[in-house]
């Protein structure tokens, strides 16, 4: 169906650059998630592809054709606002049916169109209700049903369930993700919330002060940022500063091996890459326990002051103060922003006691 | 899709206001009736008392001799005529003019935005009448003195702040997302404006419309300066009226009628729009 480029993007309001120098290719039908904090220019790129900025620098194209300059009301796009943006001087079918009729389309043929959105939504029969009727999950529904019932070649969502509860959030997101699988729709999607970002996209876009940080599948994203700041973003990490020293970690628990030269290094460790076994004399105590039903996460504070967090079977049991050890199974190491080498440990099966 | 929980169902349900007396505002619309209301009862008794001494709390005689005496003199009949064709046309020249002006100012970003958009409120920042003489003296080298465009002209005028800056504060109010979103939809600019812009601020700009139509209505400097001695509205006519005699109920009845607008005004709203939209054009 379509495809979007963005080629070097870049954007200033009032000679500050928002977004530098941007590019991104979205293939046809995929799914991806613009990911980062508040502030690094997610709306930004969100709001000129959809037209409602005009970039500085750089071009956007939709299935190869240049709409950079083109006004929002003549591009293939369709939104979904934050605030969901319905109009509420018009009835739910009156939203979803608005374009439909600037498009001159037959009276009927709009009608048989709308019920099918509000159907595809999962809001049959609500056409007539005033949208202030609606609940906020519902609402946001009509706003996607209003953008999809245009048959966009690109759809786009502003942070669409960031004002919905945890539930509601999570019930809607696998909603949309079925709809644009069904419909094959090419999707750029806009959160600051990584798990949103894990459980919906193709392909995630991290984005940092208006820079590309990574874009990588949720999987690599996940198991293999390539930055310090991704590393820190996504899931959680402990990160251990300590120095290496002849291709060695001078770090009193996690003495790593790495191909790396000398010089301060933060070691990442993922808190289910570490197992916390009961152990006498290392100084290591635990802090608190806090019991998830599916794992704990456990706080453990360490000689020097710093705490380390780990993920440990819910079967497990420990009490606080209890001495630990902790061992690790996977780390990367990173100097600066960059990731400088990724070691898996062997696990040591001996028991410390 | 997977079980319902019921959990999620009962978070994403429609919030009903809940509906409680509120007995401060009860108290207020009270205190603000009596306020209100007693003195336009009293001028409504006296319209219809034909004796009323001093002690008494009622007119000793109600009757309708005044009411007829009134209504036989066409000037009466002429000069209601003459106002409501006024108002009605400075209210709808007004809103022509300023409803794009006014949305432009909430919207767009021109030069000279804030000196033009201050301009407006200068105009009634000074002594009106010092500037209504000045503009008398332009309209009698124009021809415009006593004639109906030269009073709808200073009218004009005097409605440019109320049918400004209460359109820019309700357009500024119109939520930016749900414009673009008529943009996203396919609707060019203008469209935006009559399809979204408009009626979302609709409640707020009915009430400047009735406020100017009665405000043009019942003004009389303007129209007195200008349309003397041709042109003369209800309000110019109630003052020779009550400067020539000084029986209460001639004025009295000149005021009842002079309410006639008012509840036009006030009906014509209230079937345009619901009563609770009206009221929170006025912020309510
Ligand atoms: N219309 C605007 N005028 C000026 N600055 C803006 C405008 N829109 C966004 N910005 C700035 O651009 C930066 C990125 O904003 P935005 O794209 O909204 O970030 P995000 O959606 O990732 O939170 C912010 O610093 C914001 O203040
Ligand atoms: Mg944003």
């Amino acid at each position: 169906m379509a495809q979007l480029t963005l080629k070097n993007l870049g954007k200033s309001f009032d000679d500050t650059d928002v977004i530098r120098d941007l590019s991104l290719d979205v293939a046809d039908g995929e799914l991806v998630c613009l990911l980062g904090p508040s502030g690094s220019g997610k709306s930004t790129v969100l709001r000129m592809v959809g037209g409602f900025e005009t970039p500085n620098r750089g071009a956007i194209l939709i299935d190869g054709e240049d709409h950079t300059r083109v006004p929002p009301e003549k591009r293939p796009t369709g939104m979904v606002f934050q605030s969901h943006a319905l109009w509420s001087h018009m009835s739910v079918a009156g939203n979803v049916a608005f374009g439909l009729k600037l498009r001159g389309l037959p009276k009927a043929q709009i009608r048989q169109k709308v019920q099918e959105a509000l159907a595809l939504v999962g809001l049959k029969g609500y056409g007539e209700r005033r949208v202030w009727q609606l609940s906020g999950g519902q609402q946001q529904r009509v706003a996607i049903a209003r953008a999809l019932v245009l048959e966009p070649k690109i759809l786009l969502l502003d942070e669409p369930f960031a004002s919905l509860d945890q539930h509601l959030r999570e019930r809607l997101r696998e909603e949309l993700r079925d709809i644009q699988r069904r419909l094959g729709i090419t999707t750029l999607f806009v959160t600051h919330g990584q798990d949103e970002a894990l459980a919906l996209a193709d392909r995630i876009v991290v984005l940092r002060g208006g820079e590309i940080e990574q874009v990588a599948s949720p999987d690599r994203m996940y198991r293999g940022p390539q930055t310090r700041f991704v590393a820190g973003f996504i899931g959680s990490m402990n990160f251990l500063p300590c120095d290496m020293r002849g291709g060695v970690s001078d770090h009193p628990l996690f003495a790593v091996r790495a191909a790396v030269p000398d010089g301060p290094v933060e070691l990442a460790i993922r808190p289910e890459a570490l197992t916390l076994c009961p152990a006498r004399g290392t100084g290591m105590r635990v802090h608190l326990v806090t019991d998830y039903g599916t794992h704990l996460l456990v706080d453990v504070d360490l000689p020097d002051g710093g705490r380390l967090k780990a993920m440990c079977p819910p079967s497990a049991r420990y009490e606080t103060g209890q001495e630990v050890a902790p061992e690790a199974s996977h780390v990367a190491l990173f100097r600066g922003d960059a990731k400088l080498a990724e070691v898996t440990l062997e696990r040591r099966v001996a028991v410390h006691v | 899709m997977t079980a319902i929980d019921p959990s999620t169902l009962a978070a994403d349900v429609p919030v009903h206001r809940t509906k409680r007396p509120d007995w401060l505002g009860v108290a207020l619309a009270l205190a603000l009736g009596v306020v209100v209301v007693i003195p336009l009862l009293v001028v409504a008794i006296w319209a219809f008392a034909e004796v009323w001494r001093y002690p008494s709390l009622l007119p000793q005689e109600f009757g309708f001799r005044f009411w007829e005496a009134t209504l036989a003199r066409p000037d009466v009949w002429n000069a209601m005529s003459l106002s409501l064709r006024l108002s009605v046309t400075v209210t709808l020249l007004s809103a022509l003019i300023c409803l794009p002006a006014a949305y432009a100012f909430a919207r767009l970003d021109f030069p000279g935005r804030n000196v033009l958009f201050l301009s407006f409120l200068t105009s009634h920042a000074f002594p009106k009448f010092g500037l209504l003489v000045a503009i008398a003296g332009i309209f009698l080298n124009l021809g415009l003195i006593s004639t109906f465009w030269g009073v709808v002209l200073i009218q004009l005028v005097g409605t440019l702040m109320m049918m400004i800056w209460i359109p820019v504060a309700a357009f500024q109010n119109v939520d930016r997302a749900m414009e673009e979103a008529a943009r996203d939809a396919g609707a060019g600019p203008i469209r935006v404006f009559w399809s979204v812009s408009l009626p979302q601020a609709a409640p707020t700009i009915f009430a400047a419309v009735l406020l100017s139509f009665v405000g043009t209505f019942y003004e009389t400097e303007g129209a007195w300066l200008i349309g003397a001695p041709e042109i003369r509205t209800m309000p110019v006519l109630m003052i020779t009226y009550i400067n020539n005699q000084i029986v209460v109920q001639y004025g009295a009845v000149l005021s009842v009628l002079l309410w006639v607008p008012s509840f036009i005004a006030l009906m014509f709203t209230r079937r345009l729009v619901g009563s609770g939209s009206f009221a929170k054009g006025f912020g309510v």
